[in-house]
């Protein structure tokens, strides 16, 4: 069985919500469409207070090459453009509307029916990729990043294959799996499109053993392609990460920064993402809605929930059974890679995989202890860095030796904490000196 | 030949002969330094903070010779640590006057106690503001105000601030406190402020750093300056206020100590310090209405509170 080479830790699975199929969010009363819900330049609010709006209107367009549009998930009138708390934790700008009905913009096919890719001639590369950019669709796994950009390699590098990112490792979670189950024929479409767009001849779909029916399935349904295969994968966090995959799926490793996936051939997207692309070339409808899973051991209805983009996380965890008493911390994200928000009222957005209620006692940090230089860290770091010392070293500032380290080849992924009997909080200077070393690096090419 | 004396006579030489190629090689390749720089390095305070700009004592002391030989002046150079007297000693071994410079000190600028700014949810990572700042707002609904993490106090080499138990805000020892402005480099949210300390050690400050609108800024923090003008209006005798991003900035340069700001305040964000105890007398607030055009669009949060 396939995995990535070094490090890897094994948390609790956990997921809860794996039986439970996918259902309809409620329409929230209000949205709040952040304009920062991707990586790279904010988008640009295009619209003022009191515009009406339908489902599929712009809300705002792509500030830049790496950025993305931003659709209306609802349809309604424009209560403010104005900054509001969302899941980053920030203040930050945001398009707020007041819900009323449910009108959808025309062009948008909502039938279930399924688009082969035969069935539409006129596509090529360019009109697929033109299509994604126009959609607003960014990287659904959480990072976020614009799939655009991804599917537009730099002068030089070819790309040689595909593979869908359907591991999930992050525990908890179970929206991909979900997906897997219910919309196999759309990914594997999807899939062909993105292998069209990008032109090549194979593709991979990297599953994690520890969904054996949606292996079973897609590997049934992808009979009916020669050119997709479906790599059932050991289970190992952090296998979802992006080099991780490649790694456990091909087995050629990334080198470090500056270079980019694409110099091993291989573009990766996430399987909402090859969803989110199915809809937005055979069915022209925008990124408006996702998969999320909300989930907690104490949470009442652990869920999947298919729920419009700018809904607030409060309404649907209402929907999953209501707040339980004995929370201490909600995440946004998994638990290995999420982040803890600072209030309910935030809306969801295009990188929100998961809701993840903790109880209290599970939520506590436990004291950090002195390092007793176990390597344990060293072992479970998926990038085969030295987590001890660079969180040291970012500790004492010394952003030289930091560097040298090769801090910035930190995935972020957190197996280091997670294996550290100090309990150490190593990924939050690492977090520290990674983002401090960057900017150095940057200062330092722009001079 | 006796071994032990050959030996002697032996090592004799080779210390003789590498005694000689030490002593050419020294005169051949000494390196002239000024001897100033060593006589104002040595009256420096070797605290190597980085305070002047210049990378430690020794390297200030080498900015001063320099300034004196190229300009002949030592304008714009100031040891933050030693103050005026250090400044005097080393204008005074390299033949130079120094124009009395306005001692200062840092300060804090947020006043956003447990009591005035409540705590919204803990923070329980690690114990630092500059990764608080990396992950969100903080743990209270400000995002400017302070973190009470500690970086500044890690920052100080003079044990000159703290974090008050009670408040878990910093607070700055004015004895202590050089102005080096280590703290203010610390501080990701650029809090601290390296201000004149004024005549007496008086001055007058507005304890608040939130750019936000009125009316948000309001709603978080009992204690911040929600842009409303008054103060502006108040001080249009002096012109020392000015409001911008929705925050007034109190210029020391320009204040002249009236303490009319601190009154007309409605949020009680203008501090003065090291003021005496004020009369009794009931002073009539009111000042002349000068035909000043509105200094703020920002009025309508005050109205509301009103």
């Amino acid at each position: 069985m396939k995995t990535f080479s070094i490090g890897g830790v094994h948390p609790e699975e956990n997921k809860l919500s794996a039986g439970s199929p996918i259902r309809e969010a409620q329409l929230p009363k209000q949205a709040v469409f952040s304009m920062f819900q991707h990586i790279g330049a904010p988008a640009n609010p295009v619209v003022k207070k009191g515009d009406v709006v339908k489902v599929g209107t712009l809300l705002g367009e792509a500030g830049g090459f790496v950025s993305a549009p931003i659709y209306s998930s609802v349809s309604g009138k424009v209560n403010k453009v104005d900054v509001v708390l969302d899941a980053s934790g920030l203040r930050r700008m945001a398009v707020v509307v007041d819900v009323e009905g449910d009108e959808w913009e025309e062009g948008i096919d909502r039938s279930t029916d399924l688009v082969k890719l035969a069935d539409r001639p006129d596509l090529d590369s360019k009109t697929i990729v033109d299509k994604i950019k126009a959609a607003g669709i960014v990287g659904m796994g959480g990072a976020t990043f614009p799939t655009h950009v991804k599917l537009c390699p730099p002068p030089g590098k070819v790309a040689e294959c595909v593979i869908v990112n359907a591991v999930e490792c992050e525990p908890y979670l179970t929206a991909d799996h979900r997906l897997m189950l219910e919309h196999p024929d759309e990914i594997l479409v999807g899939l062909q499109l993105v292998m069209k767009a990008v032109n090549v001849k194979k593709g991979y779909i990297g599953i994690e053993r520890n969904k054996p029916d949606a292996i079973e399935l897609m590997t049934e349904k992808a009979k009916q392609y020669p050119e997709i295969e479906v790599v059932p994968l050991k289970v190992k966090y952090p296998q979802g990460g992006e080099k991780q995959l490649i790694d456990a799926v091909i087995g050629r490793q990334v080198p470090a920064p500056p270079a980019l996936p694409i110099d091993t051939g291989a573009i990766v997207q996430n399987v909402g993402t090859i969803f989110a692309i199915y809809q937005a070339v055979m069915k022209n409808k925008p990124l408006i809605d996702r998969i999320i899973t909300v989930t907690g051991k104490s949470l009442s209805k652990p869920s999947n929930l298919l729920a419009r983009l700018g809904t607030p996380f409060s309404q649907l965890i209402d929907e999953c059974g209501g707040l339980p008493e004995d929370t201490g911390k909600i995440i946004g994200g998994g638990p290995m890679m999420g982040k803890a928000l600072l209030s309910i009222d935030v809306p969801m957005t295009k990188g929100s995989s998961g809701l993840l209620i903790m109880k209290e006692d599970e939520a506590k940090r436990a004291e950090a202890e002195p390092c007793i230089r176990c390597a344990k860290c060293v072992g479970a770091c998926p990038m085969g860095l030295e987590p001890y010392l660079l969180s040291k070293v970012s500790e004492l500032r010394d952003w030289d030796a930091a560097e040298q380290d090769d801090i910035t080849s930190c995935i972020e992924c957190g197996s280091c904490q997670f294996t550290c009997p100090s309990h150490r909080p190593l990924l939050d200077y690492i977090r520290l000196g990674k983002s401090t070393v960057m900017g150095i690096i940057r200062a330092r090419s722009a001079k | 030949m006796n071994p032990i004396l050959l030996a002697i006579i032996a090592l004799g030489a080779i210390g003789l002969i590498a005694a000689l190629l030490l002593y050419f090689a020294s005169r051949k390749f000494a390196v002239h330094e000024d001897e100033r720089i060593g006589q104002v390095s040595a009256v420096l305070p070797q605290a190597n903070c980085g305070g002047c700009g210049f990378p430690g004592c020794a390297g200030f002391a080498g900015a001063c010779v320099k300034a004196t030989d190229e300009k002949g002046s030592l304008e714009g150079l100031l040891c933050p640590v030693g103050g005026q007297p250090v400044m005097e000693q080393v204008a005074g071994i390299l033949g130079m006057t120094v124009e009395a410079s306005a001692p200062k000190v840092a300060v804090v600028r947020c006043n956003g106690s447990c009591e005035n700014r409540p705590r919204l949810v803990s923070y329980d990572g690690a114990k630092s503001c500059m990764i608080e700042q990396m992950i969100g707002m903080g743990d209270t609904g400000c995002s400017y105000g302070c973190y009470g993490c500690g970086d500044c106090v890690a920052s100080c080499q003079f044990g000159a601030i703290h974090i008050n138990p009670e408040t878990l805000l910093p607070e700055v020892d004015e004895e202590k406190c050089t102005a080096c402005g280590a703290c203010a480099k610390a501080c990701p949210r650029q809090i601290i402020e390296i201000r004149l300390k004024g005549p007496k050690n008086r001055r007058m400050v507005v304890l608040c750093n939130n750019k936000d609108k009125g009316a948000i800024a309001n709603k978080w923090c009992k204690a911040s300056c929600i842009g409303c003008g008054k103060c502006v209006k108040v001080c249009d005798k002096f012109e020392a206020i000015t409001l911008t991003k929705n925050l007034a900035y109190i210029d020391a340069e320009k204040c002249k100590l009236c303490r009319k700001c601190e009154e007309a305040c409605p949020k009680g964000a203008i501090h003065s310090f090291n003021m005496p105890p004020r009369k009794p007398k009931a002073e009539t607030p009111e000042t002349p209405k000068a035909p000043q055009a509105p200094t703020t669009p920002n009025v309508e949060p005050v109205k509301a509170e009103q």
